[in-house]
């Protein structure tokens, strides 16, 4: 984890490895025990922790790894997950309930129910969903603390 | 519910540390998928599960839910056990099988997140 402190907000990076489930989540923990040291409702943080660790395991599971950035202000937290791996073909299919292309293996430790991306767009204000096939995917989480 | 009777109702055997009389549940949810449990609408709830890895409690600990129920007689990983106990999350495991579990405590008045 690296902190960044600018004046008003607080910047908090980590790297995320691929197919790592023994320390998958641990990137959402951390920022989760930062939100609440920070004195953030309890129903925000939750929102957070749970839109940011289906993200992280997308980035284990499918994005081959990448980059967490968590930017913490006073009455917002954006989350920022960007990866170099497969990208998405289609977004508009990857964001519906129950598509998955989670492998049989990835099913037996839990993942591939196909509700991750809407699970986040569910718990989070705004998400930006980017991606281009062979290149990689950039999902940006935002959540407005009311505050 | 208070954790301890969840444990009498199911006949369960506990692998954590952490204490839990005091510990209240208000619904629990069943899911070996972990996004299924993530879009449960319920928190300072219980998790029956047959995953056996430390993403079970990965999950418990975004949702706050303080219990994970392992079904089918699955002896916890110690991986599993020792995030629990970091995390303060209560681990039991139940020989029973996921429906007959939930059935259990569904009749000895735990509801469903979706119904409470
Ligand atoms: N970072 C990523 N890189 C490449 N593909 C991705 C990425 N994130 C999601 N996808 C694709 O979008 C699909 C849907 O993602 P979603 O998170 O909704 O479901 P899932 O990860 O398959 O299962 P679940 O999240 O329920 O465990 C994935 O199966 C995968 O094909
Ligand atoms: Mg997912």
């Amino acid at each position: 984890m690296v902190n960044d402190n600018k004046s008003d907000t607080l910047i908090q990076k980590y790297t995320v490895c691929a197919n790592d489930f023994a320390s998958a989540g641990a990137a959402s923990a951390s920022v989760k025990k930062t939100l609440k040291q920070l004195g953030f409702s309890p129903d925000f943080i939750r929102r957070t922790s749970i839109a940011m660790y289906e993200g992280e395991i997308n980035m284990v599971i499918h994005g081959g790894g990448g980059i967490a950035e968590a930017e913490i202000a006073e009455n917002y937290v954006k989350i920022t997950l960007t990866d170099e791996g497969p990208g998405i073909a289609d977004i508009d299919l990857a964001m519906r309930e129950g598509f998955s292309t989670a492998s049989e293996s990835v099913r037996e430790l839990g993942f591939g129910a196909g509700m991750g991306l809407p699970n986040i767009k569910k718990q989070a204000d705004e998400i930006n969903l980017s991606s281009e096939v062979g290149v990689g995917t950039t999902l940006v989480i935002s959540l407005f603390s009311g505050a | 519910m208070k954790l301890d009777q969840v444990m009498k109702v199911v006949n369960a055997k506990v692998y954590t540390n952490v204490p839990f009389g005091d510990i209240e549940i208000n619904a629990a949810c069943g899911a070996d998928l972990m996004s299924d449990a993530l879009a449960f609408g319920e928190n300072k709830g219980l998790l029956l599960t047959g995953l056996n890895n430390p993403q079970s409690i990965r999950t418990a600990e975004m949702m706050d839910i303080s219990c994970v129920m392992l079904v089918r007689g699955k002896e916890p990983d110690e991986s599993l056990v020792n995030l629990a106990n970091e995390k303060e999350i209560v681990v039991m495991k139940t020989d029973y099988s996921m429906y007959t579990a939930c059935g259990l405590l569904y009749k000895a008045g735990l509801p469903g997140g979706d119904l409470t």
